[in-house]
């Protein structure tokens, strides 16, 4: 048992730190968002090339560091400081997870164009109707001869404007709810037939709405089995979960350290409103929060090779810790900074928007406290 | 980073588990079924049996008789304690005053009590707050004059735990009347049968005897037996301060006590299926658990992370203040799953006495233990104290 990190953790850590102070200060940040495209595809080039960043979580095989899901969750936290809206999580955690499960010539493939950066993959998996459910969809891809034929809506894909290639979940058998009949596709964002509408979203990044009609893909965009990729699915999404629990806890950090110098600067009463007694306590309460939020991904880091149950009582009992401890640091430094909290000037309510939205990424509190109950609570 | 039990490890949790099967004492398994209050003697049963394994101070310097366990084999060692739901060992001696006299002590303070703290042959017990002096534990009033090579003690301490029993106590008294508080304070060791030395009981919510008054008159107490220098008693007591709050945070013990509360969960019927399925109490315990897992996790950094062995710090006000929450939340739903049957009033066993209480074993003590354990949050540095702790420490407030 062991909760250090090695030396190369903590030189991805300090590179990425060190390259993000430079590059990614609040103010620039805001230009890319307020950019056209939405963000600067020179930092991601960067992040490729000149740090070889993206392959810290792939194997050497491949061309990467030899590291896994504790690098990603490095890497996230990092991104979290400075509220990154690098596309790092479909791309490289969720992508790339995928792809390293399936293994084969489709991992050799697309492996090493991740790590170059010369591939940015949008996840879509979300439908209007479905939820958090990841195998409520309506989304079809029927078998014609050598392709396959996909039409559906996926909603909020974030990422998508700026995709090379879409993961899509979709329906190849079953009814709308089945876990069987689930596949996996890896496609090309531009097919014929791929329509988008873009919009912004409220924490800073782009999405879609995506709409298949009638777009043929190839038989060899299918990972892993036709019709039994519910698992696979399940597996991704609980290494992005834990990966946003890590983004938080960056966020959530952010939240806190900006509240305290707030409050050691304003003045009420005569004094800084840090000596108040009250609010003290409440950033202890925050503190408290960051270091379990902090703990919890660790937790749920370590537990993701586990069969599985256990896999998804751990990242469910995670995301479950971190939501609620998001929504509490959230809430509580706007609060504590008062009327200007509420306001675009300040970095603070940009944090308070990300974090809010992690909260119910992949599935609310709630939702992963049920999941949670069933697996563990169901006797 | 990473959770595996190493062979060796794993080659040690077996060998811990076969021990206590092996020598566990019946007689306390026995009790603790019945739900019955345990006498010192209960207690330092367990304790003897881990003396002679040489088990008794797993935290402990191997020179003073530690174990010289990895953090590693030290959670494995808490965590299949508590599993196997083995009594708590007292703490004054092994976790609170045993750390201070080997840090601070005299070759002879450390020859003569660290011996006898193993062995468990003095039982030991704590006298900090005062009846004015309990948050602001610095304020405290009983005082110590110079009269030779001895100091005369008076003053009154109060929640003095197990004082009942208590062959020494270590005690925290003004020196210097006229330094700024904490600066005029010093550490005694004081013999509890020492003439002028009254204890006197405080009942408390659950009817147990565990606290007293102590009251010292004209107490004669050799200067010798004052651990480091005079006045600077304040430098231990922050220290005992810190080591009694990592073990406070309890994990392995409430690990433990969230089986207990399910399994009762699982056995009372709410309408027409198991409590446990009852959605509003289930969402209480899996919140419960969850947690408790973040504290586990957040304790496992400390033990095992990039500062571990450097002592416990402000951290360590964390792991008290949700360590004693968890223990509060825990007796909490004990008290709610028992229903009706927490509200009979069980004595204890008396002389002969072999009729079986009222209710089931496990309500027996499930109102007592919730009323008590509202200590957890006031005792060690109330939450709130904890709380400026990390204010001032972590925060730089």
């Amino acid at each position: 048992m062991d909760f250090t990190y090695t030396e190369t953790q903590d030189m991805i850590r300090d590179t990425l730190a060190r390259f993000l102070g430079d590059t990614y200060d609040f103010e620039t940040r805001q230009k890319f968002i307020a950019s056209e495209e939405g963000r600067d595809p020179a930092i991601w080039t960067a992040l490729a090339q000149e740090l070889g960043m993206l392959g810290a979580s792939f194997s050497e095989e491949h061309g990467g560091l030899g590291g896994g899901a504790l690098e990603n969750a490095i890497i996230m936290e990092e991104l979290g400081k400075v509220l990154g809206i690098e596309p790092y999580l479909p791309t490289v955690v969720i992508a790339g997870g995928a792809l390293k499960a399936v293994g084969g010539a489709q991992a050799d493939k697309f492996i090493p164009e991740i790590i170059a950066g010369n591939v940015i993959v949008a996840f879509a998996y979300a439908e209007p109707q479905g939820r958090y459910d990841l195998a409520n969809l309506r989304t079809t891809a029927k078998k014609d001869g050598e392709t396959y034929v996909l039409n559906g809506h996926k909603g909020v894909v974030y990422a998508a404007p700026w995709a090379t290639h879409l993961l899509v979940t979709a329906r190849t058998g079953g009814n709308q709810r089945d876990k069987d009949g689930v596949s996996l596709f890896l496609i090309d964002a531009n097919l014929p037939g791929i329509v988008r509408r873009d919009y912004p979203t409220v924490d800073g990044s782009r999405a879609s709405e995506i709409y298949f009609e009638n777009v043929a893909i190839p038989a060899d965009a299918l990972l892993g089995g036709e019709g039994a990729g519910l698992p696979l699915i399940e597996q991704v999404v609980d290494e992005a979960t834990v990966a946003v629990c890590a983004e938080a806890t960056g966020v959530m950090q952010k939240l806190h350290e900006g509240t305290l110098e707030y409050t050691q600067q304003r003045k009420q009463f005569g004094i800084p409103i840090a000596k108040f007694q009250v609010l003290q306590h409440r950033m202890v309460d925050m503190f408290m929060e960051v270091e379990q939020s902090r703990s919890m991904t660790i937790m749920g880091t370590l537990k993701l090779d586990l069969p599985a149950n256990e896999r998804k009582a751990a990242v469910s009992a995670a995301k479950n810790k971190v939501a609620r401890g998001a929504n509490f640091v959230g809430q509580n430094a706007i609060q504590t900074h008062g009327g200007i909290g509420i306001t675009q000037e300040l970095a603070i309510g940009h944090y308070f928007k990300r974090s809010t939205m992690i909260e119910g990424q992949f599935g609310s509190a709630d939702y992963h406290m049920d999941r949670y109950e069933q697996l563990v609570l169901a006797d | 980073m990473d959770m595996e039990f190493s062979p060796e490890d794993l080659a040690f949790q077996q060998e811990v588990r076969s021990f206590i099967a092996e020598n566990y004492p019946a007689e306390l398994r026995g009790k603790q079924d019945e739900g019955e209050e345990m006498s010192k003697e209960d207690f330092l049963a367990w304790h003897k049996v881990l003396y002679k394994k040489g088990w008794v101070a797993p935290a402990w310097p191997v020179e003073y008789g530690g174990t010289g366990w990895t953090p590693t084999q030290r959670f494995i060692f808490s965590e299949e304690t508590a599993r196997a739901d083995c009594v708590r060992l007292m703490p004054f001696g092994l976790a609170m005053v045993g750390p201070v006299i080997y840090t601070f002590g005299t070759p002879e303070q450390k020859a003569y009590f660290l011996p006898r703290i193993l062995s468990g042959e003095d039982w030991w017990c704590q006298g900090y707050s005062e009846p004015g002096a309990g948050s602001d534990l610095a304020s405290l009033r009983t005082t110590a004059v110079p009269d030779g090579d001895d100091y005369i003690v008076n003053g009154q301490k109060t929640w003095t735990t197990m004082a009942q029993h208590a062959d020494w106590g270590f005690f925290l008294v003004r020196t210097d009347k006229d330094a700024k508080q904490q600066e005029g304070i010093s550490f005694l060791l004081i013999d509890m049968k020492s003439p002028g030395i009254t204890v006197r009981p405080i009942i408390t919510l659950g009817g147990e005897h565990e606290v007293n008054e102590v009251w010292l008159e004209d107490v004669r107490v050799p200067q010798s037996q004052r651990v480091y220098e005079e006045n600077k008693g304040w430098t231990c007591a922050k220290f005992l301060l810190a080591h009694e709050r990592t073990g406070i945070a309890g994990v392995a013990a409430s690990k433990r006590g969230v089986e207990k509360v399910k399994q009762i969960a699982r056995t009372e019927i709410d309408g027409d299926k198991p409590l446990l399925q009852n959605a509003f109490f289930k969402r209480k315990i899996a919140e419960l658990e969850i947690d408790l897992t973040a504290l586990e996790f957040t304790e496992l950094r400390t033990l095992a992370g990039p500062n571990a062995g450097k002592g416990p710090g402000a951290e360590s006000s964390l792991l008290k203040i949700k360590g004693s929450e968890i223990q509060q939340r825990l007796t909490e739903l004990t008290l709610e799953a028992v229903g009706h049957y927490g509200a009979p009033y069980f004595r204890g066993f008396g002389e002969g006495d072999n009729e079986h209480p009222i209710g089931p074993d496990y309500a027996h003590r499930a109102a007592p233990t919730y009323f008590n354990t509202r200590k957890t949050t006031i005792y060690g540095g109330s939450n709130e104290i904890q709380r400026n702790i990390i204010a001032k420490m972590v925060l730089g407030l």
